[in-house]
C-alpha cells in the first residue's frame, strides 16, 4: 500500500475480566474504504469499535489512526476522539437539548467554533440528509430512524476523518431501517473512510469494499464482499452466512 | 361505527366521558352530605367537649392571635418575626445548592489522585446527615464565638444559625444531586465523550442539566424542611417567628401565638408543596409522551 492507512491495528487484544473478547486483531483500512464488521452478536464488534474510539483502554497490541499510534502513553484521547466519528445502535442523543443544540454542542465547546459558524454547517448538514425542518425539535419527538440521522450528523458535525457505525440500524422498526442506510450510502459516496459493525449482510454486500468476519474475538476470513457472501473459504464463515440466509436475511 | 350525525371523535370514550360525568354529579351531593354529616359531628364533640371553651380562649381567641401577630407592647411581632425566617432559608437555599453540588460532584470524580477528596466528600455527608441540627447549632453557634477568634467569633447568631443549616442540609441535598447524576445512563456520558468533549464538559453540558431537572421535586421536598428547621435557628437568641410566639406566649399566658408561627409556617409551605406536585406531575406527563413517541 503506497498510501498512509486511515486505520490500523496490530495484534490488539482486549478482555473483560476472564472473559477474552478479541485475541489479537490485525487490521488495515485504507482512506476512503468502506469496511463491514460482520459475524454473530458476541464475536468481539462492538468492542473492537469501543477500541478504536478509545471508550475501551486496549490490554496490547496497538492502533495507529493516520499515522498516529493513538494507543501509546500520553496521547490526548480528547483530540483523538474528535478526529474519529461514532454512532450507536442506541442513538444516543441529548434529550434535554434541541437538535440543533446536540449537533453544534461538540463543535462548539471542543472546537470552539462560534455560535453562527457551528449552526450554519449544522444547518448544511441537516439540509443534505432531509433534517432541516427538525432542528429546533427535541429528540423524543423524532422516530426512531430520524434520531439516527440526527446522531450520524452530529457525529459528522466534527468534520471526522474515520466514522465508526455500531449496529446503527439494530434498533429500528424495519421500515426506518432504509431511511438511514441510505445516509450512509450517501457518504460512501462522498468518500467517507468508514468502518461498519452490521447484521444487514445486504446493505454490507452492496456498500463494503471488504466485509471482515468476526469469530470468537479474530478475523477469521476477509475480502470482497461477492467472494465473502459467495465463495466463503471458512467453514465458519460459511456456516454463519448458511444460518444468515435460512433466517431469510440475505 | 355507527355514529350519527357530525361526531370526528370514536363514540366510546365520548359516552365514557358523559357517564362519569353524570357519576360526578351523584358524588358532589353524597360528598358534601358526607362532609357536612362529618365535620357537624366531629363540631358537636368539640364543643360539648370539657375544656373546650378553654381551648378556645387559650388557642384561638381572635384578638390574641391577632395581637401576637402583630406585636403589642414589648412583645415582637411574629410576622415581622417570620421575615427572619424567609430570610434564613432564603439565604441558606442558595449556599445549600451550591456546597452541595460540589460535594456531590467531587465525590463522582474518578481516578486515584482525587481520592483524598472524595474521601472529604463521602465523610462530610455521613458525618452530618448523622448529627442532630440542633447539635450543630450548639457547636457552630456557642462553640464557635467562645473561641475569641477574630472576626469569626465575633458574627450575628443568625449567621451561625445559616452556618449549621448549610452544613446540615447540604449533606442531605449532595446525596439527592448524587442520585440524579447516577440515574443519567452511562450512555450519554459515553455519547459525550466520543465527540470529543472531555469529562467536565460532558458533566456540564451533558450529564449535569439532565441529573438536576430530574431531582428538583426531591429538592423541593428538602427546601420543605428547611423552612420549617429554621425556627431551630431560635436556640442562639435570634427572635424568629418560633421564639417570638414564645416570647407573646410567656407574658400573655396565651398559646394563640404558637398556633399564628404554625399558620405562617404552613402557609409559606404549601405553595412549595403544590409546586413540587405540579413538576412532578408534570415530568410524569412528559416522560409518558416520550416512552409514546
Amino acid at each position: 500500500m503506497n498510501e498512509r492507512p486511515a486505520l490500523l491495528l496490530e495484534g490488539v487484544h482486549k478482555s473483560f475480566g476472564e472473559n477474552e473478547v478479541l485475541k489479537g486483531i490485525d487490521l488495515t483500512v485504507a482512506p476512503h474504504e468502506v469496511v463491514c464488521l460482520i459475524g454473530a452478536s458476541g464475536s468481539g464488534k462492538s468492542t473492537l469499535l469501543r477500541c478504536v474510539n478509545l471508550v475501551e483502554p486496549i490490554d496490547s497490541g496497538r492502533i495507529v489512526v493516520e499515522g498516529e499510534e493513538i494507543t501509546a502513553d500520553g496521547v490526548n484521547a480528547n483530540r483523538i476522539r474528535r478526529r474519529i466519528g461514532i454512532v450507536y445502535q442506541s442513538f444516543n442523543l441529548f434529550p434535554h437539548m434541541t437538535v440543533m443544540r446536540n449537533i453544534t454542542l461538540a463543535p462548539r465547546e471542543a472546537l470552539k467554533q462560534d455560535r453562527a459558524e457551528a449552526e450554519k454547517s449544522a444547518s448544511t448538514l441537516l439540509e443534505r440528509f432531509g433534517l432541516l425542518d427538525k432542528r429546533n425539535e427535541y429528540p423524543d419527538r423524532l422516530s426512531g430512524g430520524q434520531q439516527q440521522r440526527v446522531a450520524i450528523v452530529r457525529a459528522l458535525a466534527m468534520r471526522p476523518h474515520l466514522m465508526l457505525l455500531d449496529e446503527v440500524t439494530s434498533a429500528l422498526d424495519p421500515e426506518l431501517v432504509a431511511e438511514v442506510l441510505a445516509v450512509i450510502k450517501e457518504l460512501a459516496r462522498e468518500g467517507m473512510t468508514m468502518l461498519i459493525a452490521t447484521h444487514e449482510m445486504g446493505f454490507a454486500r452492496d456498500i463494503a469494499e471488504r466485509v471482515c468476519f468476526l469469530d470468537a474475538g479474530r478475523i477469521l476470513e476477509q475480502g470482497p464482499p461477492d467472494r465473502i457472501f459467495t465463495a466463503p473459504e471458512n467453514p465458519r464463515t460459511r456456516q454463519f452466512l448458511t444460518r444468515i440466509i435460512e433466517a431469510g436475511r440475505l | 361505527m355507527t355514529a350519527r350525525g357530525p361526531a370526528p371523535e370514536p363514540s366510546v370514550p365520548r359516552d365514557a366521558d358523559r357517564g362519569s360525568r353524570a357519576l360526578g354529579n351523584r358524588g358532589v351531593l353524597v360528598s358534601s352530605a358526607s362532609t357536612v354529616l362529618f365535620f357537624t359531628i366531629i363540631a358537636t364533640i368539640v364543643a360539648v367537649s370539657p375544656g373546650s371553651g378553654l381551648v378556645a380562649e387559650r388557642f384561638f381567641s381572635p384578638q390574641n392571635l391577632w395581637q401576637s401577630l402583630i406585636g403589642s407592647g414589648s412583645n415582637p411581632s411574629i410576622l415581622g418575626a417570620f421575615l427572619l425566617n424567609v430570610k434564613i432559608f432564603t439565604i441558606s437555599e442558595i449556599f445549600i445548592l451550591v456546597l452541595a453540588l460540589v460535594i456531590a460532584v467531587v465525590r463522582g470524580i474518578p481516578g486515584p489522585v482525587f481520592f483524598p477528596f472524595r474521601l472529604v466528600a463521602v465523610a462530610y455527608t455521613d458525618l452530618f446527615r448523622g448529627v442532630p441540627l440542633i447539635l450543630v447549632l450548639y457547636m457552630i453557634g456557642f462553640g464557635v464565638p467562645g473561641l475569641g477568634l477574630p472576626f469569626v467569633s465575633y458574627l450575628p447568631d443568625v449567621t451561625y444559625g445559616v452556618v449549621s443549616l448549610v452544613l446540615v442540609y447540604s449533606a442531605y441535598v449532595a446525596e439527592v444531586y448524587r442520585a440524579g447524576i447516577e440515574s443519567v445512563h452511562e450512555s450519554q456520558n459515553a455519547a459525550a465523550r466520543s465527540l470529543g468533549l472531555t469529562r467536565w464538559q460532558s458533566l456540564r453540558f451533558v450529564v449535569l442539566p439532565q441529573a438536576i431537572r430530574r431531582v428538583i421535586p426531591p429538592l423541593l421536598n428538602d427546601f420543605i424542611g428547611l423552612q420549617k428547621d429554621t425556627a431551630l435557628v431560635s436556640v442562639l437568641g435570634s427572635v424568629e417567628a418560633a421564639r417570638a410566639a414564645q416570647i407573646y406566649s410567656a407574658s400573655e399566658f396565651n398559646y394563640a401565638s404558637y398556633v399564628v408561627a404554625a399558620l405562617l409556617f404552613v402557609l409559606i409551605t404549601i405553595p412549595l408543596a403544590r409546586f413540587t406536585d405540579r413538576l412532578i406531575a408534570r415530568d410524569k406527563r412528559r416522560r409518558e409522551a416520550g416512552a409514546l413517541a
